[in-house]
């Protein structure tokens, strides 16, 4: 029997490292945000409500320069639509539940895609899904709030403490590549990143994505169909 | 600080934005139901995406400029790396590079 503590159990004990390292990354993003001249509830605020990490750092300076609101929503969509890519292979039919399956695209971060999107479905339940979510998105937000609270005092000075999501996004391509070892789709995805990279380093994940995703789909349709439909039954 | 109505229309606009930007694939999936392209995309998306976002980082190592850190995140990287070749065990992979990244980025240069 699988009981819902242990779902958590399980999930904590596996994503504790990342959630500590969001806890750390919501302090200075909630530093960040009162060292802005804003109060100290907003860090948390925008944190629990957008839950996308990369994009909120930006849009904190534009806000504090009154930036046009139509300047805010194309740099949210710009920055964003890398998210686009998530859902065709998210499991969102394991979660049970409107409200649930509501929550979880509305967590949909990186990570969170990250840490299911890759693992075997048959090991994911609607519980471990949404725990592994929830932590992240509580991480976040906690993080947000005390540093919108205790502001310099608290480990702000520390440097290197995104690193923790660096080490995740490596462990978890190594592992990927272990379990599923497909030389052309992680060749294309190096060869798009390294191409974004040199072309438009400024959006290099929502370009790398487009052209990974783009070769992708060159890649399904030079497929032989009977092939590809094998392979689906299988 | 700028007044409140502007803070909360750009913050609706983003949240709306977000949560839209992660709906859509879940609406073209149900609409296009099963094809042999969406499996494929399905099937090949989160290797490619998890590698891209590990290059991303890896890429953006020494851009803030701040002395140290940059030296710390790649000795993290490697030791990250080395770790989960010799034991595959991600908590302790991170863990043992995010200790290295962070003592030498704090410790040392100064």
């Amino acid at each position: 029997m699988v009981r819902e503590p242990s779902e958590l159990a399980e999930v904590a004990q596996r994503t504790w490292v990342i959630w500590a390292g969001l806890f750390a990354l919501g302090i200075g993003f909630g530093v960040l945000v009162t060292g802005h001249g804003f109060p100290w509830w907003l860090a948390p605020l925008m944190s629990a409500t957008m839950f996308a990490g990369s994009v909120e750092f930006i849009l904190v300076g534009m806000l504090a320069a009154g930036a046009p609101l139509g300047a805010v929503a194309l740099t949210t969509l710009l920055v964003n639509s890398r998210h686009l890519f998530y859902g065709l292979s998210f499991p969102l039919h394991l979660v049970r539940g409107r409200m649930r399956k509501a929550y979880s695209v509305f967590a949909l971060c990186d990570e969170a895609y990250a840490l299911t999107a890759n693992r075997d479905p048959n090991t994911l339940t609607s519980g471990s899904i949404l725990w592994t979510q929830f932590g992240l998105h509580a991480s976040w937000a906690l993080g947000a709030l005390s540093g919108g609270v205790a502001g310099a005092y608290l480990l702000s000075g520390l440097k290197g403490m995104g690193f923790v999501l660096t080490a995740l996004f490596i462990v978890l391509t190594m592992d990927a590549y272990r379990e599923n070892p497909d030389r052309i789709v992680l060749g294309l995805a190096l060869g798009a990143a390294l191409v974004a990279q040199v072309v438009l380093p400024g959006s290099m994940v929502l370009l790398a994505m487009s052209l990974f995703a783009i070769a992708l789909i060159a890649r399904s349709k030079s497929a032989r169909p009977g092939h590809v439909l094998g392979d689906f039954r299988a | 600080m700028p007044d409140a109505g502007y803070i909360a229309a750009a913050l609706a606009s983003a949240v709306a934005i977000t949560v839209t930007l992660r709906a859509i694939p879940f609406g073209l999936k149900a609409l296009v139901r099963e094809s042999a392209l969406v499996t494929n995309l399905g099937r090949w998306m989160p290797l490619g995406a998890v590698a891209i976002l590990a290059t991303y980082c890896v890429a953006r190592i020494g851009a803030s400029g701040v002395p140290g850190e940059g030296l710390g995140e790649l000795a993290g990287v490697a030791v990250t790396v080395g770790a989960h070749i010799w034991r595959r065990n991600a908590v302790l992979s991170i863990v043992l590079g995010a200790v290295v990244c962070l003592v030498i980025a704090n410790v040392l240069p100064s």
